[in-house]
């Protein structure tokens, strides 16, 4: 499991930085946001790409969790 | 704020007074358009509107024109002249002055531009800064340009291409291209006074302008006002340089999902048309062009009109049979 903390960041960094770990291709990753615009920026880019999404609420954010 | 919340604020203040005793407000709440207007006169009406936002640029200057443009642009979308205006604004107390000088100085040239006159103002302080004007224009009663008289086999006419969101977010992180920037910016620093004189002298049905909700929803309010639908060909559609980069990245501001959520429901889209792009219809723009519904034997009149002014243009679709509903082919 990679881990993308990307809590604290605002828009569009987390899905700058989810890019990053889809494009190393180590699967699953998790990635950890504040906002429901970085997760949607992240659930809706990862679904363009053809991963499965998974977004749940976590602490006072978000999981969302990448796979291919 | 989003259209969903904007509603349910707004529905109170529609419970303050009856449009009936108030035969003079030709266009108020009962029919939300892109500005109040008032007959004071049998052939004369004032057009109202206030419109302010947080900075969509880094410099003072250019981001006060921004602001000024876009404010008086809702006059221009009601087929009016802007006559007056009075800036709005908060300041944090910490803001150079030289920097608050700015952002008045590319008001007030922007207001002078459009052969009006910026005449005073509000100032506060907050945190984050807040810019914007309150403008009065003019209109005759009866040209007036509402959103809400789109007719079946109108041509669909937008004045400035799209993807002003996607740009300044990105411009926000620092990830954008200064030419894409410097696209954007100029687009948005455009009066929509030219498109508005031209829409006049030509006779069109409707207008209005695209801002916070995005081509779709102003579209959608208004083939809803106009109890028609409206039918945009994608190939038509024109973008700024950059947007469909930065939409493939997946960069959208919070209001374009804002957007799609309470527009959605009236927009459909041709099968093939990749997710990026119909968000990217939704992305709110700032300081947009006017579309307008024109009658297709008074588009080579508007066509005309638009091009001696040298009004860059684009024929982007067509008003077709529908309740308020929306349709990218």
């Amino acid at each position: 499991m990679v881990t993308v903390d990307a809590r604290g960041l605002s828009c569009p960094q987390p899905v700058m930085l989810a890019k990053q770990a889809i494009d190393k291709g180590e699967f699953p990753i998790e990635v950890l946001v504040d906002t429901v615009t970085s997760r949607e920026n992240v659930r809706r880019l990862a679904q363009r790409l053809g991963l499965k999404v998974q977004a749940e609420p976590s602490g006072d954010g978000f999981k969302v969790t990448l796979d291919k | 704020m989003g259209p969903e919340a904007l509603a349910q604020v707004l529905q109170p203040l529609k419970d303050t007074f009856r449009e009936a005793q108030f035969p003079d407000l030709l266009v108020g709440l009962g029919k939300a358009d892109d500005a109040a207007v008032y007959r004071l006169a049998p052939d004369l009406a004032i057009v109202q509107t206030l419109d302010f936002f947080a900075p969509v640029v880094d410099d003072g200057y250019t981001y006060g024109a921004i602001a000024a443009v876009n404010s008086m642009s809702d006059v221009w979308a009601m087929g009016g002249e802007v006559l007056l205006a009075l800036s709005i604004a908060a300041f944090p107390p910490n803001l150079p002055p030289e920097i608050a000088q700015d952002i008045l100085r590319g008001a007030g040239d922007k207001v002078a531009e459009a052969g009006a006159v910026l005449a005073g103002g509000h100032t506060m302080e907050d945190k984050e800064p807040k810019f914007g004007l309150c403008v009065t224009g003019t209109v005759h009663p009866d040209k007036v340009i509402t959103k809400s008289a789109a007719q079946v086999g109108d041509v669909l006419v937008l004045t400035k291409p799209l993807g002003v969101g996607v740009i300044t977010t990105a411009l926000k992180q620092g990830l954008a291209d200064p030419a894409h920037v410097d696209a954007a910016t100029a687009s948005m620093l455009r009066l929509n006074q030219a498109a508005a004189r031209a829409m006049q002298a030509a006779g069109v049905h409707a207008a209005t302008d695209i801002t916070g909700f995005g081509l779709l929803g102003h579209a959608q309010e208004m083939a809803a006002n106009s109890g028609v639908g409206l039918r945009f060909v994608l190939e038509a559609l024109p973008f700024l340089p950059g947007a469909h980069e930065y939409a493939a990245k997946w960069i959208f501001p919070g209001g374009a999902y804002n957007n799609e959520r309470f527009y959605a429901p009236h927009v459909s889209f041709a099968a093939g048309i990749p997710d990026e792009t119909q968000l990217l219809l939704y992305d709110p723009e700032t300081s947009g062009g006017l579309l307008i519904a024109v009658a297709r034997e008074r588009l080579a009149a508007l066509e005309a009109e638009l091009r001696n002014a040298n009004q860059p243009y684009w024929v982007v679709g067509e008003v077709v049979d529908g309740d308020g509903t929306v349709a990218v082919v």
